[in-house]
C-alpha cells in the first residue's frame, strides 16, 4: 500500500515532465501538421538557458523560468519562420526530414558551444523532504513545485486558447487554414504564437527538469522529446487536454512496469502500448475519430 | 528471360564489366581497404534505400523502423554463421526471410494506419526490436555479438546490390508494382478500382523487409561485430534520409543518394566539431531548395543519358 | 530545374574531390620527420563526452612530450578522427588511419564496441591498437580463447572489477544479500554485473533483484522504490557517474541507505556534484586513480590539465593521458617507428608509471594494474585499501 502510494507520486511527477513537452508538441502538430522533432532540443536549449541564468547572474527559480520560457519562444518563432515556413507545402516526409535537420542542428551547435560534458544545476530550490506513514511515503516539496507549475501552465494554456481571441484564432487555423485566411486571420501571426506557446512550455519544462533531476547535457533533448511524442500521440495529438493526459498517463506506465520488476522493458512496453493503442483507437485515447475524406 | 532484348544485353555487359574491373582494380591494390570498405557501406546502403524506396517511395507507406529489419537480419545472420556454421549463402537467405517475416507480421496490423500514425507505429516496432535485442543474453545484448566470420567481399556485395535494384525495379515495372504505385496515388481509389490495398502494401512491407535483412546479413559478416545501438532510430533516419535525399521514387535516386551521403560523411570525419552541424544545413538545404531531392521525379530524362546501367529504372 | 540539377551533382563531385584530396596517402611514416599515431575517438554522437575527454587527455600528453624532444629525435603526429560513435565508423576511420594516413599505431576508440568494430582493421594490417578504456574482457582475447595479437588495453577488465567489488562487499563489508541496478545499454554495466553476480553467489551472498536503466535516464525513483521493498543489504550499481550521482542522490531522498558500490566509472570530480553536497556516503566504487592522490605526478598532471583546458580532470582524461605517455614509452623501447616492434614493445611493457597506476602488460594484453577502493565520505573521496590482481 504505501509502495503504491510512494509509486504514484514517483509517477505523477514524471509525468507531469512528459506532459508539459508533449503540449508543444501536440499544438505544433494541431496546427501544421507537423511532427516537430526538433521540440525535445527546444526543451534542452530551454534547461541551458535556466542553467546560464541561475549560475551566471545568480537568479532565482520564478525569473529563470519566465525568461527561459521568453527565450524558447523567440527561438521557436525563429525556428518556424526560418525552416518551417519555406517547406509548410512541402511533402510530410520532406518536412519530417527537416525537422530533423533543425533537431541535430540544435543539438550540436549548443554541443559545439558548451562541450558534451554534462552540467549541473545550482540548488535554486531548496528540497524538504516530507514524510508520511512512518517515514515509508516521502514526498519532496520539489515534487509539489513541479506538478504545480505543470497544472498552472496548462490552466493558463487551456485559457489562452478557449477563452481569448488568439486562442480563437488557433483552433480556427488548425481547423481549416483556407478559411479562416478567408475570415481575415492572419494565418501566419497565428502560427507563430502556437509556436511561442509550445516553445515557452517545453522551455519551462528544461528549467523545471534542470532544477529536479539537477544535471542537463546537450543531447538530453532526444529521450524526453521521443516519450513526450509519444505521451501526445497516446493522448490524440493535436487534442490539448490529450497531451496533458498521455503524459500522465506515460509517467504512470512506466512506473508500474518499474514497480512490478519490469525495468529492463520499460521502454519497450510504453512503444508496446502505444502502438497498441494506435491500432485500437488510431486518433489517440482522447482524440476524436475523423471520417476518411475523399 | 524470354525476352532477351538488346538493352538487356547492354546491360549485362555493362555489368559485368563493372564487376571484373572492380577485381581487377582490387587485386592490383589500386582500390585497397579502405576504399573497398566505403564501397561494401555504400552497397549495403543502396540495398537498405532501394528497399525503404519500395515501402516509401512507390508505395506511399511511411516507415521510420527499417533499421530494425537491417538488425533482425544482422542478428540471425550473426547466428546462422557464426553459431551454427552454415555458409554465407544459407545465411543472407536465411536473414531475408526471417526479415521478411517480421515484416508481415508487423505489416498486418500496423499498415491499417495511415501517414504520420503509420510512421510512429514502425517507429515504435523499431525501439522494441532494439530493446528487446538489448537484453537477449543468448546474442551479446548490449556486449554486442563479436567475432562474426567475415564473408562479405566484392563479389557478394556486387552481386546482392545489382540483384536487390534488378529484382526491385522489375517489381516496381510489373503488375503489382503499378498496384502499388496507386496505393500511393490515391488508396481509396485503388481500393475501388479493385486493387487489394491491404495484400500489396504488406507485400511491399516484407520486400523491402527482404532486402533489409540482406543488408543485415552483409553488414553482421563484414564488420565482425555487430551491437543493438548501430540499429537504433538514428540508423533508420540515416535511410529515410538517403531515399529523400535521392529522391522519393525513384531507385537511381537511392543509388545516386547512397553514394552522395557516404562521401559527405567521409569529408565530415575530419571535423567533428562542425560534423553533425553541416550535415543538419546539407539536409536542410536540400529540403528547402529541393524537396524532391537530387533524383525528383521529374528529372528522370536527364539521368537517362547520365547513367548506362540503371538507365531504364523508372517508368511513367 | 535542370541547372538545379546539374548544380547538385557538381556539389556531390566536389564534395567526393576534396573527400579524395583529404584521404591521399601521404609519404610514408619510416621517411618523414614525423612519427604518425592515430586516434579513433568518439568525438561527436552520444557517447562524445568519453571520447572528447579521452582525446583531450592524450593531446595534452603528446604536446608535453613534443614540447620535451618528442620520441626517438621525432615529433609525435596525432592524426585524430571522429568516429561519431557508431561501430562502422570506428572500423572506417580506423582503416582510413592505417591506409592513408599510414600510422604506425592506433589509440582508441572509447567504447567496447567501437574498439571490438575497430580491431579486425589493425589485425589484418598489422597495426598495433591500444584503447585506455575498453573494459570488455574479449576486447584483447577471441572467442577461441585466443589473443588478439595486435590489441591492447591498459584498463582493468570489466570481469576483474566486478570480481573485486563481490568479494569486497562479502569480505570487508560482510554484506549477502545485493541488488543491482545497471545500465542496460551500456556493455560495460553489463560486463561488471555478470562478473559480480557470478562471484558474488558462489562465495554465498544472494543478488535479491536485478533490474536496469538506461543511460541518460534521469528519474529512478519508481525502480529505487520497487528496490527499496526487497531490503538488500547493498546495492552493486555498475555504470557512470552521470546516471550514478542522480541514483544515488534520489535514493538518498527515497530512504534507501544501504551502501552503494559501483566501478571506475564513478571517477570524476563531476560526481560530488551531480549528487549534490553531503549525499555522497557510503559509497564505495573500485579505481585505479582519484584526483585527490596526492603523489606529485598526479599533482603535475592534475595542473597542468586545469592550465590547458581550465576545468578538473576525470578519470577519463587521465586515462588518456596516461595513454599518451604509454605509447611514447612502448615507441622508444622499439626504438624505431616500426608496427611489429612496436606491438613486441608494447606487448613487453613492465611497471610502466603513469598517474593511473603503474602497468605491466601480461600474456593476454591486459595491464596488470593494482586496484584501489574508494570511499566517499560526504562527497570527498577518500582511499580506503589497495588490493593487488592475483
Amino acid at each position: 500500500m504505501e509502495q503504491l502510494l510512494q509509486q504514484l507520486i514517483n509517477g505523477i511527477s514524471l509525468g507531469s515532465i512528459y506532459a508539459l513537452i508533449a503540449l508543444g508538441y501536440t499544438m505544433v502538430y494541431g496546427i501544421i501538421g507537423l511532427i516537430n522533432f526538433a521540440h525535445g532540443d527546444i526543451y534542452m536549449v530551454g534547461a541551458y538557458v535556466g542553467f546560464a541564468l541561475t549560475t551566471f547572474l545568480g537568479l532565482g527559480f520564478l525569473p529563470a523560468l519566465i525568461i527561459s520560457m521568453l527565450v524558447c519562444s523567440i527561438l521557436g518563432i525563429l525556428i518556424e519562420k526560418i525552416a518551417y515556413k519555406p517547406i509548410r507545402n512541402s511533402t510530410r516526409i520532406a518536412a519530417l526530414i527537416t525537422a530533423i535537420s533543425v533537431s541535430l542542428f540544435l543539438q550540436y551547435t549548443m554541443m559545439y558551444f558548451v562541450k558534451p560534458d554534462t552540467r549541473t544545476f545550482p540548488t535554486v530550490l531548496k528540497s524538504k523532504i516530507l514524510t508520511f506513514f512512518d517515514g515509508k511515503v516521502i514526498l519532496d516539496v520539489k515534487n509539489i513545485y513541479i506538478v504545480a507549475v505543470t497544472i498552472i501552465l496548462m490552466i493558463g494554456l487551456q485559457y489562452i486558447v478557449h477563452r481569448t481571441k488568439i486562442g480563437k484564432a488557433i483552433r480556427a487555423v488548425s481547423l481549416d487554414k483556407d478559411a479562416a485566411e478567408l475570415m481575415g486571420i492572419d494565418v501566419n501571426k497565428t502560427i507563430s504564437y502556437t509556436f511561442a506557446m509550445g516553445s515557452a512550455l517545453a522551455g519551462a519544462a528544461g528549467v523545471l527538469v534542470g532544477v529536479y533531476y539537477n544535471t542537463i547535457n546537450p543531447l538530453m533533448g532526444a529521450g524526453p522529446g521521443l516519450k513526450a511524442f509519444v505521451a501526445a500521440v497516446l493522448g490524440g495529438i493535436g487534442v490539448i487536454p490529450g497531451a496533458a493526459f498521455g503524459g500522465f498517463f506515460l509517467g504512470m506506465i512506466e512506473t508500474v512496469v518499474t514497480a512490478y520488476g519490469g525495468s529492463i522493458f520499460k521502454d519497450a512496453l510504453s512503444f508496446g502500448i502505444l502502438i497498441l493503442v494506435l491500432l485500437v483507437r488510431p486518433n489517440g485515447l482522447l482524440g476524436k475519430t475523423v471520417k476518411e475524406k475523399v | 528471360m524470354k525476352k532477351i532484348s538488346k538493352k538487356n544485353i547492354i546491360a549485362f555487359l555493362a555489368l559485368s564489366l563493372t564487376y571484373l574491373l572492380g577485381l581487377v582494380l582490387i587485386d592490383k591494390g589500386i582500390i585497397d581497404s579502405y576504399l573497398q570498405l566505403n564501397i561494401t557501406l555504400i552497397g549495403i546502403n543502396i540495398i537498405l534505400a532501394v528497399g525503404l524506396n519500395l515501402i516509401t517511395g512507390f508505395t506511399g507507406q511511411f516507415s521510420l523502423g527499417h533499421a530494425a529489419f537491417m538488425s533482425i537480419g544482422a542478428y540471425t545472420s550473426a547466428v546462422v554463421t557464426a553459431k551454427l556454421g552454415q555458409p554465407f549463402i544459407v545465411a543472407i537467405l536465411v536473414s531475408g526471410v526471417v526479415a521478411a517475416v517480421a515484416g508481415i507480421l508487423i505489416g498486418i496490423p500496423t499498415l491499417r494506419l495511415k501517414g504520420d500514425y503509420l510512421a510512429i507505429a514502425t517507429l515504435g516496432f523499431g525501439e522494441i526490436v532494439r530493446i528487446l535485442i538489448l537484453n537477449t543474453d543468448a546474442v551479446g545484448g548490449a556486449i554486442g555479438f563479436n567475432d562474426i566470420p567475415q564473408y562479405t567481399n566484392w563479389t557478394w556485395i556486387f552481386t546482392m546490390t545489382v540483384v536487390t535494384i534488378i529484382l526491385v525495379k522489375n517489381f516496381i515495372n510489373s503488375y503489382h508494382g503499378r498496384a502499388c504505385k496507386s496505393i500511393r496515388e490515391d488508396e481509396i481509389a485503388a481500393e475501388a478500382m479493385g486493387v487489394n490495398t491491404t495484400y500489396y502494401k504488406v507485400l511491399a512491407f516484407a520486400i523491402g523487409a527482404f532486402f533489409a535483412g540482406i543488408a543485415g546479413s552483409l553488414y553482421a559478416n563484414y564488420f565482425y561485430f555487430i551491437k543493438p545501438d548501430s540499429f537504433g532510430f538514428m540508423k533508420s533516419i540515416d535511410i529515410l534520409v538517403i531515399v529523400v535525399f535521392g529522391g522519393m521514387g525513384s531507385i537511381a535516386g537511392s543509388i545516386v543518394g547512397a553514394i552522395a551521403l557516404s562521401v559527405i560523411s567521409l569529408f565530415l570525419q575530419t571535423i567533428p566539431e562542425l560534423r553533425m552541424i553541416i550535415y543538419a544545413l546539407i539536409l536542410f538545404f536540400i529540403m528547402v531548395y529541393r524537396p524532391t531531392g537530387i533524383m525528383g521525379r521529374d528529372q528522370i530524362k536527364l539521368f537517362k543519358k547520365e547513367v548506362k546501367t540503371n538507365a531504364s529504372i523508372e517508368s511513367k | 530545374m535542370k541547372k538545379n540539377i546539374l548544380l547538385v551533382l557538381s556539389l556531390v563531385f566536389t564534395l567526393s574531390l576534396l573527400a579524395g584530396c583529404t584521404t591521399k596517402g601521404t609519404s610514408n611514416s619510416l621517411e618523414s620527420d614525423t612519427i604518425k599515431v592515430g586516434v579513433n575517438y568518439e568525438l561527436s554522437g552520444s557517447v562524445a563526452t568519453y571520447g572528447q575527454n579521452l582525446a583531450a587527455g592524450v593531446e595534452l600528453a603528446v604536446e608535453e612530450i613534443n614540447k620535451n624532444g618528442g620520441v626517438l629525435g621525432k615529433q609525435i603526429e596525432l592524426i585524430k578522427v571522429d568516429n561519431k560513435s557508431e561501430d562502422t565508423e570506428s572500423a572506417n576511420v580506423a582503416t582510413r588511419l592505417v591506409t592513408r594516413n599510414n600510422v604506425v599505431l592506433l589509440l582508441g576508440a572509447a567504447t567496447s564496441g567501437n574498439t571490438k568494430a575497430a580491431s579486425p582493421v589493425a589485425m589484418q594490417n598489422k597495426v598495433p591498437m591500444i584503447s585506455a578504456s575498453a573494459t570488455a574482457d574479449d576486447v584483447t582475447i577471441d572467442s577461441n580463447g585466443k589473443v588478439r595479437e595486435y590489441i591492447f588495453k591498459t584498463c582493468f577488465s570489466d570481469s576483474f572489477q566486478g570480481v573485486m567489488m563481490a568479494e569486497f562487499a562479502l569480505k570487508d563489508l560482510g554484506f549477502k544479500n545485493a541488488a543491482i541496478l545497471g545500465d542496460s545499454t551500456s556493455d560495460y554495466a553489463k560486463g561488471l554485473s555478470t562478473a559480480f553476480k557470478e562471484t558474488f553467489t558462489s562465495q554465498g551472498g544472494t543478488v535479491l533483484a536485478e533490474e536496469a536503466y538506461q543511460a541518460k535516464d534521469t528519474d529512478f525513483r519508481a525502480v529505487l522504490t520497487s528496490l527499496k521493498s526487497k531490503n538488500p543489504d547493498v546495492l552493486f550499481i555498475p555504470g557512470y557517474y552521470e546516471e550514478v550521482g542522480l541514483i544515488v542522490r534520489q535514493a538518498r531522498e527515497l530512504g534507501l541507505n544501504v551502501p552503494i558500490l559501483g566501478g571506475d566509472g564513478y571517477e570524476s570530480p563531476k560526481f560530488t556534484e551531480i549528487a549534490g553536497e553531503g549525499v555522497l556516503n557510503n559509497v564505495y566504487y573500485s579505481s585505479h586513480y582519484s584526483s585527490m592522490d596526492d603523489s606529485a605526478e598526479v599533482v603535475k598532471f592534475n595542473e597542468s590539465f586545469k592550465t590547458k583546458y581550465s576545468k578538473e580532470a576525470d578519470a577519463f582524461n587521465a586515462l588518456g593521458y596516461d595513454l599518451g605517455y604509454f605509447a611514447k614509452d612502448a615507441i622508444e623501447r622499439a626504438g624505431e617507428a616500426d608496427t611489429e616492434k612496436i606491438k613486441d614493445a608494447i606487448a613487453s611493457t613492465k611497471d610502466f608509471k603513469g598517474v593511473t597506476g603503474s602497468v605491466t602488460i601480461d600474456e593476454n594484453h591486459n595491464p596488470v594494474k593494482s586496484v584501489t577502493i574508494i570511499e566517499m565520505k560526504d562527497g570527498v573521496p577518500t582511499f580506503l585499501k589497495k588490493l593487488d590482481p592475483k
